[in-house]
């Protein structure tokens, strides 16, 4: 099954290798490794996605809690976070191509549909720009090529996720959040823990990953 | 409060030696070289001593065999590329058996890096997956930093190496340096190391309620340094102890609840009482194969409790009831007090009776048949220890192989850390240069080398240290003219072919000679008793050369995926005892 882990590590040469590295060693395949700066000074956030038996989970978050250069680590599942990518797409669009002079006007519809964007646009191609869970993206691809328009060129970053709501981490509760007032413990009296977990699946009701906020 | 004065300033190099004096460090294992020769110069203005070895690998080995016994973080050096490469094996041997080992490599100087310069190796690459964590190093006013932490990655939690790789212009660079910021960081404490108040609940109640309860002793014993600890909680609810191959020494081998080593090579009745029992205590020990046998019929009726301070080792080759992530001592000490006093020893005296006739196949309980076995050797190296009151301070440094497994039954270990013997790597050659290393550590201890003729030949250039420290080590060459344990793994499991097993040696007690050691050859039982005698009173370096039985082998034996209570006994009657006619 795909496993889904936020590491927040250090910024640092080779950081990207022991990470790698560590995947290798236990020769578990990485799907997708997204690499980032994060909220805080010196440190990327990683999001990494990976094909594991279930019960690997435990090991491989303790084992990348092993390294060094690891500040925190987190699994997160679909229902619990917000799983995005971004994909670039590129079409072609020109009098020559398969649907001729209507190429342009049909891949606008498709896209406005899809919530993509136009990025780019070429005599002969169109540069879609998508945001969305990698079913969308794959949905997008899928009715492009089925409606015979020629893909010159995919690039997709792979997944990002982020935990919805507070984070739960100890760690980072304990860091304190980057340009905010300090962590002190009256603050946290009027706040609820948010390290349970909460009491029913209602309260994930919003959490669906096709409805997600358009950005402008 | 004191004026403030500057920071004087000073090259890497020293900077280097200076954080390794505040870090406590009195000894370290090098071999200079190009890269690494401004760091050599500069050892003169610091009260360090400098041990060189004959071969890098040796170096990594002596630091590892210095921690293990002394519970100090071991110190080596070596030049840039060949010199880096030849610590790989020591580093990997410490790395198997969390041993905190810092590396301290010269590189080729920054402006060069990447290039292929001459003697140029990525060595950090190359260590990444067998060390804790390594640092490669560019500028004189990282020195301090990297290799503080260094020392506090070694020490904290799991210990284990960290290489700091120093390129040659870093150490000739100037920095400022201030003694009182490069003091040793603390041990840094986990971010998940720490058990839940439900899971101690969980713990006591299957203790309270289990009937045949074990507890597994491991490494992490004498890492957390919970010995007494553990004493006291197995005494406290009358449970019977198994040892691993590491955690050896760590419960006193004549404690009436000590049942002795597990695993391949256990006791039968101290497997067959895992086997049969309800509830496994794991104390620092991670289930290794060695340990476990087929994992699927491992312990099958036992619950497990498993007290680690890895949480990456929970669950990964025995799935456990309740883990109680943390350091083992403060972990006991919160579960000591919520645990009753159990007087009941009915399940001991059951498992004591299940030892029947084990005793009684024991060679060396069997008369003398002319037959020089080496059981025998080992059996009276442990006799001259207790007979001369220093078993508590005397340090077996083994090879790895047959003669390892029948140290680790046939010499009974009082005391932590008298054991040092490289178990998860299984590294040949490991002996000797460790226990150098373990004799620097502990100059006033007896340290004894028992080595295999395979594994002594690997790093025998060391002898030549032994003589330019003026080490008073003995060592025990078990000669029996084969690859002993592939011997052995041949003659079970493939067909007696001895393919590239039986090894020609060179005479040990002549290349003793040559370095300036003394030696003696002994053959016969009745020997062995005064020429080791010998060897521990004479004060200095001494071999003897063990000429064994050649064809023995290691019993019990559990085979490679068998469960555990599927062992080999010790044969009834052994076949090469009746042989014996000969004589």
């Amino acid at each position: 099954m795909l496993h889904t882990f936020v590491a927040l590590v250090e910024d640092k040469p080779g950081v990207l290798t022991r990470v790698a590295s560590l995947f290798r060693r236990l020769n578990i395949n990485i799907v997708s490794l997204t690499v980032g700066e994060s909220e805080r000074a010196d440190t990327s956030r990683m999001t990494i996605v990976c094909e594991a038996p279930e019960g690997a989970a435990h090991r491989i978050r303790a084992s990348l809690y092993k390294l060094e250069i690891t500040v925190d680590v987190d699994e997160v599942g679909r229902s619990e976070a917000v799983i995005r990518e971004l994909c670039l797409i590129k079409v072609a669009a020109g009098p020559n191509s398969p649907h001729g002079q209507q190429s342009r006007s049909q891949i606008f519809e498709l896209a406005t549909v899809f919530r993509a964007r136009v990025v780019d646009l070429a005599p002969e191609s169109i540069m879609l720009e998508m945001t969305g869970a990698a079913s969308k993206i794959e949905g997008l691809i899928q009715v492009l090529r089925e409606s015979s328009f020629d893909i010159l060129e995919v690039s997709r970053t792979g997944r990002m996720a982020m935990r919805r709501g507070h984070h739960t981490s100890r760690v980072l509760k304990a860091l304190g959040t980057p340009g905010s007032q300090p962590f002190s413990a009256e603050q946290n009296a009027d706040e609820p823990d948010y390290a349970l977990k909460p009491a029913s699946e209602d309260f994930l009701a919003n959490q669906f990953p096709e409805v997600h906020e358009e950005e402008q | 409060m004191e004026p403030q004065t500057p920071a004087p300033t000073l090259t890497g190099a020293e900077i280097l030696w200076a954080v390794l004096a505040g870090e406590g460090v009195t000894t370290v294992f090098g071999y200079p070289g190009g890269a690494i020769l401004p760091i050599y110069d500069a050892l003169r203005k610091f009260p360090i001593h400098h041990v060189l070895v004959r071969h890098e690998q040796g170096a990594a080995h002596m630091a590892d065999g210095y921690a293990r016994a002394s519970g100090r973080v071991g110190v080596c050096m070596a030049t840039s590329g060949p010199g880096a490469t030849n610590l790989v094996t020591g580093l990997a041997t410490a790395m198997l058996d969390s041993i905190p080992v810092v590396a301290i490599t010269g590189q080729v100087s920054s402006k060069v890096l990447g290039s292929d310069a001459f003697q140029e190796v990525d060595i950090t690459g190359i260590t990444l997956p067998i060390t804790k964590h390594n640092f490669l190093v560019t500028r004189a006013e990282d020195i301090a930093p990297a290799v503080r932490r260094a020392f506090q990655i070694a020490r904290s939690g799991r210990p284990g190496p960290v290489l700091v790789d120093i390129t040659k212009d870093a150490q000739q660079a100037t920095a400022a340096f201030d003694f009182e910021t490069a003091k040793p960081l603390p041990v840094r404490p986990h971010p998940m190391l720490r058990a839940e108040s439900t899971s101690f609940q969980q713990a006591v109640d299957l203790i309270l309620g289990a009937r045949r309860p074990i507890l597994l002793a491991g490494h992490g014993i004498t890492q957390s340094g919970a010995e007494a600890e553990v004493l006291a909680f197995a005494e406290a609810r009358q449970i019977p102890i198994a040892t691993t191959l590491l955690g050896l020494g760590s419960i006193p081998a004549g404690h009436p609840l000590s049942l002795g080593m597990m695993g391949m090579h256990g006791e039968s009745w101290v497997n067959t009482a895992i086997q049969q029992s309800d509830l496994l205590l794991a104390f620092g020990m991670r289930f290794d194969d060695r340990v476990t046998g087929n994992i699927a019929s491992y312990a099958p009726k036992a619950k497990k409790i498993h007290i680690e301070i890895d949480p990456s080792e929970i669950n990964k080759n025995v799935k456990v009831d309740v883990a109680l992530i943390g350091d083992l001592k403060e972990t006991l000490a919160r579960l000591l007090p919520q645990l009753p006093k159990k007087m009941d020893a009915s399940w001991l005296k059951e498992i004591n009776a299940s030892k029947g006739t084990a005793a009684v196949r024991d060679i060396i309980n069997l008369p003398d048949n002319g037959h020089l076995y080496a059981a025998h050797v080992i059996h009276d190296i442990w006799r001259e220890a207790q007979a001369a009151g220093r078993e508590h301070d005397t340090v077996i440094v083994t090879d790895v192989g047959q003669h390892q497994m029948w140290e680790a039954q046939y010499f009974k270990h009082e005391a932590p850390r008298s054991l040092v013997t490289s178990g998860g790597l299984g590294t040949m050659g490991f002996a000797l240069p460790a226990a150098i290393g373990a004799k620097s550590a502990c100059p006033q201890k007896d340290v004894w080398v028992i080595a295999g003729d395979g594994g002594f030949q690997m790093t025998a250039c060391e002898l030549s240290t032994i003589v330019q420290e003026g080490l008073a080590i003995n060592i025990a060459v078990i000669n029996n003219g084969f690859l002993g344990m592939v011997r052995q793994w041949q003659e079970t499991f493939y067909d007696k072919n001895y393919s590239a097993s039986p090894i020609l040696s060179p005479d040990f007690v002549k290349l003793a000679g040559a370095h300036g050691i003394e030696g003696a050859t002994v053959s016969t039982r009745r020997d062995v008793t005064s020429t080791v005698t010998h060897a521990r009173t004479s004060g200095k370096a001494f071999l003897i050369n063990f000429h064994v039985e050649k064809e023995d082998a290691v019993y019990p034996m559990i085979a490679p995926g068998a469960a555990l209570h599927e062992m080999v006994r010790r044969p009834d009657r052994d076949p090469l005892l009746e042989t014996a006619e000969d004589e």
